[in-house]
C-alpha cells in the first residue's frame, strides 16, 4: 500500500500542438499517465520528445490544447544543472537545499547511483556517463512524484544502467509516475509506450 | 528564505570563483591608477577630474560579469530548474540582483576608498563620492543582471551589453557627477529617486527577459 498522501500524481495532456518557429513539433498530442505508470517515449530525431517533457515540466506553453499535471515534478535533460565547480555532493546538496530534502535523501540518491566514490570529485572533471549519473541522482534527491528523464541511458554502462532502472521500478512501487524520452527501449516492463510521429516540416 | 538566501549566496560564490569579484575591482582601481599618468601629476585637475573619473570606471567596472551573470545558468539548465520549483523569473532576477549588491557594489565601494587615495582626492568629496556610488551601485548592479539577461545566447552579447548600458546610466552619470559639484544636495535627491526608480524596476525588467529567452 502507498505511503503518498492523496492527491495521487498525474499528468493529463490533451489534444497538444506545439508550433515552433514555422515548424509544427507536436499536433494532436493526447497522454494520461497515472500513479504508478511508466511511459517510454519515442520516434525518431526531432518528432517532439523533449519537446513533450518541457511541456509537462511547464517550461514551455502549447500553442493548443492543455496539459494538467498533479504532483512535484523534476527533470533530467541533456542540461546536468549542477554548478561544475562544486563537488558533487556539495552540487547536490544545494538542489536538495532547494527542496527541502534531508542529507539522507541526498546520501542514498549518491550511493543509488554509485557516486560515493565521486562525491568530492568537482563536477567538471566527471565523465559523460558520471555526469548523467549525477544528474539523475539529483531527481532522485528532489524526491518528485514525477520524474522526466530525456535520454537517461546516453553514456551510461550497462551497470549503470540498470541501477537506473532499479531506481524507476522503485519509484513507481511507490506510486511515482516516469516519462522516459529515449531512442533504446529501457529493459524494465514497461507499462506503456508512446510512439511520436514526425509532424509535418512546415506549419 | 532558506532557500532565496542559498541562491544569493551561490550568486556570490560564483561571482568570487568565477573572478567576477576581483575583476572589476581591478579594472575600477586600474583606470584610477592609469588616469593621473594620462593628466599629468596637477593635484589640483586631479581634485577636480578624479570624481568624475571614478563614476565613469565604476559604469564601465558594471560590464564586466554582463556574460556570466545569465548565461551559464540558461545553458547549465539552472534556471529551468528554479522555474520548475515555482520560482517566478522576478525572484529568481532578484536573487541575482542582491548577489551583485554583495559582490559587485560592495566590492567596488571599498575600492572607491584606495582609487580614491590613488587619485588624490580631497578628503571632503570621498564621502560624498561614497555616497553617491552607495546609491546608484544598486541601480547599475539591477542594470546588469536586466542587460545580462537580454543578451544572453545573442552573439555580440558583451558589445551589444555596452552599447545598451552606457545611455540607460546617462541619468546616474549626470546626477552623479552633480554631486561632486559645490552644492551636491538637488543632484543627491535627484540621484537617489533615479537609482532607487532603477533599481525597484529592474528585477521586473530582468524577469521578463528571462522570461522571453527560455526556449
Amino acid at each position: 500500500m502507498s505511503s503518498r498522501q492523496a492527491p495521487l500524481p498525474s499528468i493529463s495532456v490533451d489534444n497538444v500542438a506545439v508550433i515552433r518557429g514555422n515548424r509544427i513539433v507536436l499536433r494532436g498530442l493526447t497522454v494520461a499517465a497515472r500513479s504508478g505508470d511508466i511511459i517510454w517515449v519515442r520516434g525518431a530525431n526531432g518528432c517532439g520528445k523533449s519537446t513533450l517533457l518541457r511541456l509537462v515540466a511547464g517550461l514551455l506553453y502549447a500553442t493548443a490544447g492543455s496539459i494538467q499535471t498533479e504532483g512535484r515534478i523534476a527533470l533530467a535533460d541533456e542540461n546536468l544543472a549542477l554548478d561544475a565547480n562544486l563537488t558533487v555532493e556539495k552540487a547536490l546538496m544545494f538542489w536538495a537545499d532547494m527542496d527541502g530534502a534531508s542529507a539522507d535523501a541526498r546520501s542514498a540518491a549518491l550511493a543509488d547511483m554509485d557516486l560515493q566514490g565521486l562525491a568530492q570529485v568537482p563536477v567538471r572533471f566527471l565523465s559523460t556517463g558520471q555526469r548523467k549519473r549525477a544528474s539523475i541522482a539529483r531527481v532522485l534527491t528532489s524526491k518528485a512524484d514525477i520524474w522526466l528523464l530525456d535520454e537517461p541511458y546516453n553514456g551510461l554502462d550497462s551497470a549503470s544502467c540498470a541501477r537506473l532502472d532499479q531506481a524507476i521500478t522503485a519509484h513507481v512501487a511507490t506510486g511515482g509516475i516516469v516519462l522516459v524520452a529515449a531512442h533504446q527501449p529501457p529493459s524494465i516492463n514497461l507499462a506503456h509506450s508512446l510512439i511520436l510521429d514526425r509532424p509535418e516540416a512546415d506549419a | 528564505m532558506k532557500a532565496f538566501a542559498a541562491l544569493v549566496a551561490r550568486e556570490v560564490r560564483l561571482a568570487w570563483t568565477g573572478g567576477g569579484l576581483w575583476l572589476p575591482v581591478v579594472f575600477y582601481l586600474a583606470v584610477a591608477t592609469l588616469f593621473p599618468f594620462v593628466t599629468g601629476p596637477d593635484k589640483a585637475l586631479l581634485a577636480r577630474t578624479g570624481g568624475g573619473i571614478l563614476w565613469i570606471a565604476a559604469l564601465l567596472a558594471t560590464l564586466l560579469p554582463i556574460e556570466r551573470l545569465i548565461l551559464p545558468d540558461r545553458q547549465a539548465g539552472i534556471l529551468d530548474q528554479l522555474a520548475m520549483r515555482g520560482w517566478s523569473d522576478e525572484l529568481v532576477a532578484t536573487t541575482k540582483i542582491i548577489g551583485q549588491i554583495f559582490a559587485f557594489a560592495l566590492p567596488l565601494l571599498l575600492a572607491t576608498v584606495v582609487g580614491s587615495a590613488l587619485i588624490g582626492l580631497p578628503e571632503a568629496q570621498l564621502g560624498t563620492l561614497l555616497l553617491g556610488l552607495a546609491l546608484a551601485l544598486p541601480a547599475l548592479s539591477g542594470l546588469s543582471v536586466t542587460i545580462a539577461a537580454l543578451t544572453a545566447g545573442l552573439s555580440g552579447a558583451s558589445a551589444l551589453g555596452g552599447l545598451l548600458l552606457v545611455p540607460i546610466t546617462i541619468p546616474l552619470l549626470i546626477f552623479g557627477a552633480g554631486t561632486l559639484s559645490e552644492n551636491p544636495g538637488n543632484a543627491m535627491q535627484l540621484l537617489a529617486a533615479t537609482a532607487l526608480a532603477i533599481t525597484a524596476l529592474s528585477p521586473f525588467a530582468a524577469g521578463a527577459a528571462l522570461r522571453a529567452g527560455r526556449t
